[in-house]
């Protein structure tokens, strides 16, 4: 029988979750790497056992972690190799400022409009290679992406996205100039979307190595030119496996479609009683299925009225319904981060989200009926599932 | 041997116990027992100094015989109590919430 595994990255660790294919009864397990800021987790589609962790800590910096037996147990890449200088230790992102690379840039906008220096803070996400578990790539503040193709030792970043011109006028948002999506085109190996806050939705179609701004028909009121090449604060992206080229994107306000790799995009807010928030998803089946959470801005960041509530077109948007069934209906005010829903690929899709007040809701059900698989956890900042044989 | 107490976290990361005792050649200094500490704990690079400029993580001090040593340069002389191994040289995690 399948079995699912929810990877729930919190404020103060990372948890396992995980049912058989029912979804009825949930086993949690962590806290892993306890007291640590665990951005995100994320398993390889071609080897389910091998999993990469972004464990990071105001005090104590960036390490990535791995597991080889499915989070049973974890590892730092590279250490057993690690060299005598820490200069030219492994398991560490450097920016690439090297001649050979073109345009290293120094500088971006700061929240004041002067120029500011790339600082390196933090992985916010991993995304494992659809083809390869010892390739990632990860999306990091200062925006930049970086790949590894060792399983983690060694990163190097993709100078291109960096470099290619834009650069200087992206600008952080309330999180950080973080680069928070990272979405891989499974009919065409060459072709990655990435987005950041506040810069805009970015693509290559030559694997990493040249980019260019994908934000046409994005409006930011935020921004001196509303209509601007960059400096939208793109909140996530995400795009069916079995429809690509098809995008969606949670814009800081709006809700967007592109139906031709983000060439162009169309608002699809619909009747949305408020069309900000920070995650998006697709269900696994049904490419016109879309998932958002409403979230009640500026700055509340909690869902309106107290009622936490999956909104769901099965139109690819524009017609929206709110699901409920599960759900607290009053005096809630978590709010639910970026990379904090997720899908898993049953013949009944499942859907997950987690919430800053630590709960990780699951429905069996493509969104229709809601349960609490965890209560108490720290606060969620990630949520990622896998389906299991 | 010199003795160095780790903050909770990094006796995690680096799946010690408890304190630790590290061999340090030549004269000893903060970076000469931060590169031994280093040397034997590899996984701690980066968490205490940055990887590529080695300065100190902003919310780290070092405080050794109720001194407090976060600002001295890291090529003077640890105190003769910690070069002997008689007091600890301690890596206190800042005092800042969380």
């Amino acid at each position: 029988m399948s079995k699912v595994r929810v990877l729930v990255g919190t404020r103060k660790g990372a948890f396992l979750i995980t049912s058989d294919g029912k979804r009825q009864n949930w086993q949690i397990e962590g806290p892993f790497f306890a007291g640590w800021e665990i951005y995100h987790l994320k398993g390889s589609p071609v080897d389910p056992n091998r999993i990469y962790a972004s464990q990071t800590s105001g005090w104590f910096g960036q390490i990535i972690q791995r597991s080889s037996d499915g989070g049973k147990t974890w590892e730092t890449p590279g250490v057993e190799e690690m060299p005598k200088f820490p200069a030219t230790a492994p398991n560490k992102f450097v920016y690439d400022t090297s001649a050979e690379t073109g345009k290293p840039l120094t500088t971006h906008q700061w929240y004041d409009g002067t120029q500011h220096p790339w600082e390196f803070k933090r992985v916010w996400h991993i995304e494992p290679s659809l083809i390869d578990p010892d390739t990632a790539y990860a999306g990091i503040e200062d925006a930049a992406i970086f790949r590894t193709t060792d399983g983690g030792k060694s990163w190097h970043e993709l100078p291109g996205l960096r470099g290619h011109g834009t650069g200087p006028k992206w600008q952080p948002g309330a999180g950080g100039m973080c680069l928070h999506t990272i979405v891989l085109d499974p009919s065409n190996p060459n072709r990655i979307f990435i987005a950041i806050s506040a810069a805009g939705a970015f693509r290559t179609d030559d694997g990493g190595a040249t980019w260019k701004p994908i934000n046409k028909g994005l409006h930011s009121e935020y921004i001196p030119d509303p209509n601007a090449e960059v400096g939208h604060c793109v909140h996530h992206i995400a795009m069916s496996q079995r429809k690509p080229g098809v995008l969606f994107m949670q814009k800081h306000w709006d809700v967007m479609r592109s139906d031709n790799g983000g060439d162009e995009w169309r608002e699809v807010s619909g009747n949305l009683p408020t069309d900000f928030g920070f995650v998006i998803d697709v269900h696994a089946h049904e490419p016109e299925t879309i998932y958002v959470v409403p979230i009640k801005s500026d700055s509340e960041h909690f869902p309106l009225a107290g009622q936490l509530r999956v909104y769901r077109s099965r139109t690819g948007g524009n017609e929206w319904e709110p699901l409920t069934k599960g759900l607290p209906q009053s005096h809630c005010y978590v709010n639910v981060l970026r990379d904090a829903m997720a899908v898993d690929s049953l013949d009944s899709c499942g859907v997950y989200f987690g919430t800053t007040g630590g709960q990780v809701y699951a429905s069996a059900d493509s969104g229709d009926n809601w349960t609490p698989i965890a209560s108490n956890l720290p606060g969620v900042l990630s949520v990622e599932v896998q389906t299991l044989p | 041997m010199i003795q160095v107490v780790l903050p909770a976290h990094l006796r995690t990361l680096a799946r010690v116990g408890g304190d630790v005792a590290i061999e340090v050649e030549g004269p000893v200094t903060l970076r000469s027992v931060l590169d031994a500490l280093e040397a034997h704990y590899p996984m701690l690079r980066g968490t205490i100094r940055d990887h590529v400029t080695l300065q100190r993580r902003p919310f780290l001090r070092f405080f050794a015989c109720q001194e407090d040593l976060t600002h001295d340069s890291p090529d003077a002389p640890l105190p003769e109590a910690v070069a002997s191994g008689k007091e600890p040289l301690m890596i206190i995690g800042a005092i800042a919430g969380g």
